[in-house]
């Protein structure tokens, strides 16, 4: 058996440079990276990477940065084993590797003209933010703005200080609410499908996308049905185990559909009926 | 030169040692108790040329069970360097639902985005087949999915007859064996008769060894998605992946990196893996999507027989029966199929 230098192959990593790192709570950590020559990632919001350091392996990673920022892209990583600790231990200068943008992203197409809801539920912000960036970027393009963010207690609460530009600007209604709430938390407690009854939505020209943890998706869908909005008019960002992420490998499989090719992002109407999806 | 040829028979032998004089044979091997793999060999002798569906199908060679995609070298921050390992070999005595499965996987790989290291070492490969005239034995279901006859997928394609083995001549490659082995003659109008008399012969032999039609089976599995089967298969099932090993298309894997003894160089490798370990759906935070026995089996099920037609428009079994016969619970797929059509009728 020879072992010989291929070409090119899907395998290989871009570098990327580790310019800032900041912890955005206990477990999870912003970085800013950058390309070689200051290229631009040039991905859709929504798509994620391969993020590898060599030694320790790869895991995917939503880019949650918006394409509109060109100079560099964000990744928020949350402490969760192996790779993401080692991650987590990096420091600006450091060099990461790259694989990718994979997969379909937000439909930013379809967004534009209506009214958008958007629905982040812990560390779902983070693929959320990428889309909320870009909306805001080229706000004139869409209709009302919606964004619902609930997360466990306000201490795993992620973006704090962009949470509080959000809250105030005045062509963004921004609400959000904790499961548990602290003694110094003066906003919403409860689960975030408390919040989906109080927006008001004009169903026929509103699209929604949610992106949070599996368990939320079945109680945020019922609401939005029940406010009129149309299954077609739902996207959803599923999470699965992936290897490859060029729909080979088949950890990412969800029956005939591959989540890293032909999401991660969905049509609710595409998938409602397709087991284990939802 | 003709697209067919004849070999006699007392010259396969200098045709074996043609063939491994050029570049690495491989070949059916027997390891005793009716058990057979594709091993290295250089003469007539070594081989098994009757045999059953070997241990391990011809994918060990195009995907190797433990491969380097990449070699890395951390003095020099995330810096890499693709690799590949290819050598050229000569895969000899392929029954035709091998070839069947080669093709499938050659589907999968050429499928964008190409995997260039599995088409790199297939272009590496020069493929010879045999063909089978009566059923290995009650496992195989090659009927039901028309892999018992040559559909192409080979450079020459042997015909066992009485004196001679005919020959299909199939690719530039093969056309130069045959010139330069020195060892063939033309094909006479008696020996094409032989093998048309072969063929209906094999007709009558090899019948749908179930009661569904090819183009019936997605079908089936809509229907039966629910289905008591699969909590039965489940409960059998020990989750060990032998089935998807032996499987001619299964190609799911694992990727990680192994770095060498001074620790700042390694190798980023791809492993076989298999949809029936317990954590192969499984995410940080612990979601498990496909976390019972059943579903697993049931989605190795859909990944044969529903989900290739889509997009590759083929059944991705090939019948060799390699699953029901190394399944350790014994898990019968033929047995399986049928209680899905019962039960749906
Ligand atoms: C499309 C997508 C986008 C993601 N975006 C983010 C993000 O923006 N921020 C973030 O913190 N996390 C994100 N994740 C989850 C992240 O990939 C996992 O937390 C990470 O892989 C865990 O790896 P680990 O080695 O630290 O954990 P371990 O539990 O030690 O992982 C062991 C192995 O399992 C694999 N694995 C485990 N969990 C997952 C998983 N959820 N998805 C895929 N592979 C997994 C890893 O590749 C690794 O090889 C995303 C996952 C997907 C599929
Ligand atoms: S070989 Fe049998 S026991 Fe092992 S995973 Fe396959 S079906 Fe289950
Ligand atoms: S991650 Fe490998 S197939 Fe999707």
């Amino acid at each position: 058996m020879k072992t010989m230098a291929l070409h090119h192959c899907s395998y290989q990593v871009a570098r990327a440079k580790v310019e800032t790192v900041r912890a955005l709570t206990d477990l999870e950590k912003l970085f800013r990276l950058v390309l070689p020559d200051g290229e631009a990632l040039n991905h859709d919001p929504g798509q994620f990477v391969q993020v590898s350091l060599f030694g320790v392996g790869e895991a995917p990673i939503s880019i949650c940065s918006s394409p509109t920022q060109l100079d560099s892209f964000e990744l928020c990583v949350r402490r969760a084993g192996r790779f993401t600790t080692a991650l987590h231990q990096l420091n600006p200068g450091a060099e990461i590797g790259i694989r990718g943008p994979f997969g379909v992203g937000f439909p930013v197409i379809p967004l534009e003209g209506n009214d958008v809801m958007l629905i982040a539920g812990g560390l779902g912000l983070a693929p959320l933010r990428s889309l909320i960036h870009y909306i805001i970027d080229n706000r004139r393009d869409f209709g009302k703005v919606d964004i619902l963010l609930g997360c466990r207690d306000p201490q795993s609460m992620l973006f704090c200080d962009e949470l509080e530009v959000w809250r105030k600007r005045l062509d963004i209604n921004f609400s959000c609410s904790v499961d548990r709430g602290a003694p110094d938390w003066e906003g919403n407690v409860g689960l975030i499908t408390a919040l989906i009854p109080g927006v008001h939505l004009e169903p026929l020209k509103t699209v929604a996308v949610v992106c949070g943890p599996p368990v939320m998706y079945r109680f945020v869908i019922q609401e939005l049905l029940k406010k009129g909005i149309a299954e077609r008019h739902i996207y959803l960002s599923l999470e699965r185990h992936m290897k490859c992420g060029l729909g080979k490998c088949g950890h990412c499989q969800i029956e005939n559909l591959y989540c890293c090719r032909d999401g991660p992002v969905f049509n609710y109407a595409d998938i409602k009926n397709i087991k284990g999806a939802i | 030169m003709d697209q067919q040829a004849l070999l006699p028979q007392a010259r396969l032998g200098e045709f074996v040692a043609f063939l491994a004089a050029r570049q690495k044979l491989i070949g059916p091997v027997a390891l005793g108790y009716n058990q057979y793999k594709f091993a290295e060999v250089t003469s007539l002798e070594e081989l098994s040329l009757d045999y059953l569906p070997t241990i391990l199908p011809p994918k060990k060679y195009f995907l190797p069970y433990h491969e380097r995609l990449l070699s890395y070298d951390l003095s020099d921050g995330q810096g890499m360097e693709p690799v590949v390992e290819v050598e050229d070999i000569t895969l000899f005595g392929l029954h035709t639902c091998d070839l069947a499965g080669i093709q499938c996987l050659n589907m999968v790989f050429s499928d964008h985005p190409r995997d260039l290291h599995y088409l790199t070492r297939k272009h590496h490969m020069t493929l010879i087949g045999l063909e089978c005239t009566d059923y290995c034995d009650h496992y195989a279901n090659c009927a039901m999915l028309r892999t018992h006859l040559p559909k192409g997928g080979y450079d020459l394609f042997m015909t066992e007859m009485n004196d001679h083995y005919y020959v299909d001549v199939n690719t530039y490659t093969g056309e130069v064996l045959v010139r330069e082995a020195d060892l063939f003659e033309r094909v006479t109008p008696l020996a094409l008769k032989e093998l048309r008399s072969l063929r209906d012969a094999k007709k009558k032999i090899f019948q749908n060894e179930l009661p569904i039609r090819y183009q019936d089976m997605p079908k089936l599995f809509d229907d039966t998605c629910d289905s008591e089967v699969w909590t039965q298969v489940g409960d059998k099932c020990l989750a060990c992946g032998n089935c998807t090993n032996v499987c001619p298309t299964c190609y799911c894997f694992d990727m990680a990196d192994e770095p060498e003894l001074g620790l700042t160089r390694g190798h980023r490798v791809r492993i076989w893996d298999s949809c029936q370990h317990e954590t192969f759906a499984e995410v940080a935070g612990g979601e498990n999507f496909r976390g019972q026995r059943s579903e697993r089996q049931r989605h190795r099920f859909n990944r044969k027989f529903h989900f290739p037609l889509e997009r590759y428009k083929r059944v991705f079994c090939t019948g060799c029966g390699r699953c029901s016969r190394s399944c350790m619970a014994g898990i019968d797929l033929k047995e399986t199929l049928n209680a899905l059509i019962d039960e749906r009728s």
